[in-house]
């Protein structure tokens, strides 16, 4: 432990500083991306299942292997192997935005999964009353499904969340910056304990705030 | 006019072919309350699924005022839809919307702004089930009697000429089955609108039911005037679910 925690903030305040609105920005901006795309993915996923409103059996297999495929890809190898394609979208494969592409495309299957879930929550006798009044398939999407599925797709979001977090921790590793950045460069390889601990207990905040503010908003929202 | 005509319906599952409808054949006049009677398991709630199309018959007709209904698609099945109300035994309400927000629902079938007037006619709409007071409730705050109202003015807005109801009051206790089936029946005589009512409960049938079918394991096995069948039922189970006979009979 520091005999002085002054001086240890005023030497790596700056640095934490950095590292907060770095992970902070990682994580929002890729979440963001992956959730409208995922929402589409998972619109479409839930449509076309064979007990879907729009059963496309074969559609809906191959569109599952493929998402399947996507989220069996540890994030490291998927990182890597997408560096030519991120260079070609953000003119670069370090730092923030370096990131968020190979974030993003981690994410899109995951959150793709998790509004998929989240549909097949709604009452099948919901859904059939809408169908059974003659409204378009936009209409029953963007009029009845997504916000019946609403407060549980806002619990998954903390999941997702939390879950890109440790992605951002990992993309640290090839130069990323944030937290993650921060805890393997100072805590890891030159044992400086302190900052590991630091950075530890901030990302255990940052958890627990995210965890916290989407159950207090699912609730808010959330009739039933 | 509705004009079932030799419907059959067979669902393909993992343990072969199951024979829900069998070549049923049924005529709902205009302005008719009309009840489908049998056990579970008879096949009613698949027919009248099939009225609008929630299911595909496999074979046969249904024609609604000459137009053969099992033709259409895209457009013109959701114009059908929109003239054909349900009423469900799980009410189907969207939880997450307001019981006026429910009423106003049907009234836009695609994207864009409600038609003008929209809220007004809602709010008519639940002080004709006498729900007026309930418009800005969500339905987890409605007892299952005001929830089925809420559906039935929900069902009513835009003005069909048809409601289906499955089992509507089913999950309903005695008192509010009373209520809702003498407001279904006053809707029935002030609009003129035919209604097709599937029921497990000869109580519904007899209360508001000009006509009825037995169904038995999806076939009729007896029609006609309700008091007619009901002073003469000829088939084991119309007199069984008379409480006329046995059910093992």
């Amino acid at each position: 432990m520091p005999s002085d925690w002054g001086t240890f903030f005023a030497e790596y305040g700056t640095l934490l500083t950095k590292g907060c609105t770095d992970t902070l920005a990682m994580l929002f901006a890729s979440t963001a991306l992956a959730y409208l795309f995922g929402i589409v993915l998972g619109v479409v996923l839930y449509l076309t299942s064979p007990i879907g409103l729009t059963p496309r059996p074969v559609f809906n297999a191959v569109l599952g292997w493929i998402v399947n495929m996507a989220r069996s890809i540890p994030f490291i190898i998927l990182l890597v192997a997408l560096m030519p394609t991120t260079r070609m979208l953000v003119h670069t494969t370090t730092g923030v935005v370096g990131v968020v592409p190979p974030l993003v495309a981690s994410a899109t299957p995951f959150v793709a999964r998790m509004i998929e879930q989240s549909l097949a929550e709604v009452p099948r006798d919901t859904l059939e009353s809408v169908v059974s009044f003659g409204a378009s398939m936009p209409r029953i999407v963007l009029g009845a499904l997504l916000p019946e599925a609403l407060p549980s797709i806002v619990r998954g979001v903390s999941i997702t969340l939390i879950s890109v977090l440790g992605y951002t921790a990992i993309a640290g590793a090839v130069g990323a910056g944030g937290l993650g950045d921060i805890a393997i460069r100072y805590g890891y390889y030159r044992y400086e304990d302190e900052v590991m601990l630091v950075t530890v207990i901030l990302l255990i905040v940052l958890v627990q705030i995210i965890q916290s503010a989407c159950d207090i908003i699912a609730k808010r929202i959330d009739h039933r | 006019m509705i004009s079932i005509r030799n419907i059959c319906k067979v669902f393909d599952g993992k343990a072969g072919s199951t024979h829900a409808l069998r070549d049923v054949s049924i005529e709902v006049a205009d302005g008719d309350v009309y009840g489908i009677i049998g056990i579970s398991g008879a096949g009613k709630s698949t027919l009248v699924r099939c009225v609008n199309m929630l299911e595909r018959p496999t074979s046969g007709s249904i024609l609604v005022d000459g137009t053969d209904v099992c033709t259409l698609s895209g457009a013109a099945l959701r114009e059908y839809r929109h003239r054909t109300a349900m009423i469900f035994q799980g009410f189907g309400l969207l939880a997450q919307k307001t019981a006026l927000e429910n009423v106003c629902f049907p009234l836009r079938s695609g994207l864009g702004r409600m038609p003008e007037g929209a809220r007004e006619k809602g709010i008519e709409l639940l002080d004709r089930v006498g729900l007026a007071d309930k418009a800005d409730s969500y339905p987890a705050q409605l007892s299952g009697g005001q929830k089925q109202r809420v559906a039935i003015a929900r069902a009513l807005a835009c003005d069909p000429t048809t409601i289906l109801c499955d089992e509507a009051t089913s999950a309903l206790d005695p008192a509010s089955t009373i209520q809702v089936l003498d407001l279904l029946d006053r809707i029935n005589r002030e609009t003129g609108v035919t209604m097709l009512v599937i029921t497990h409960s000869m109580e519904v049938v007899e209360r508001i039911c000009k006509h009825v079918s037995v169904l038995v394991n999806g076939q009729v096995v007896e029609q006609g005037i309700t008091e007619e069948v009901f002073a003469n039922p000829q088939h084991s189970v119309t007199r069984a679910l008379l409480g006329r006979g046995d059910w093992n009979a």
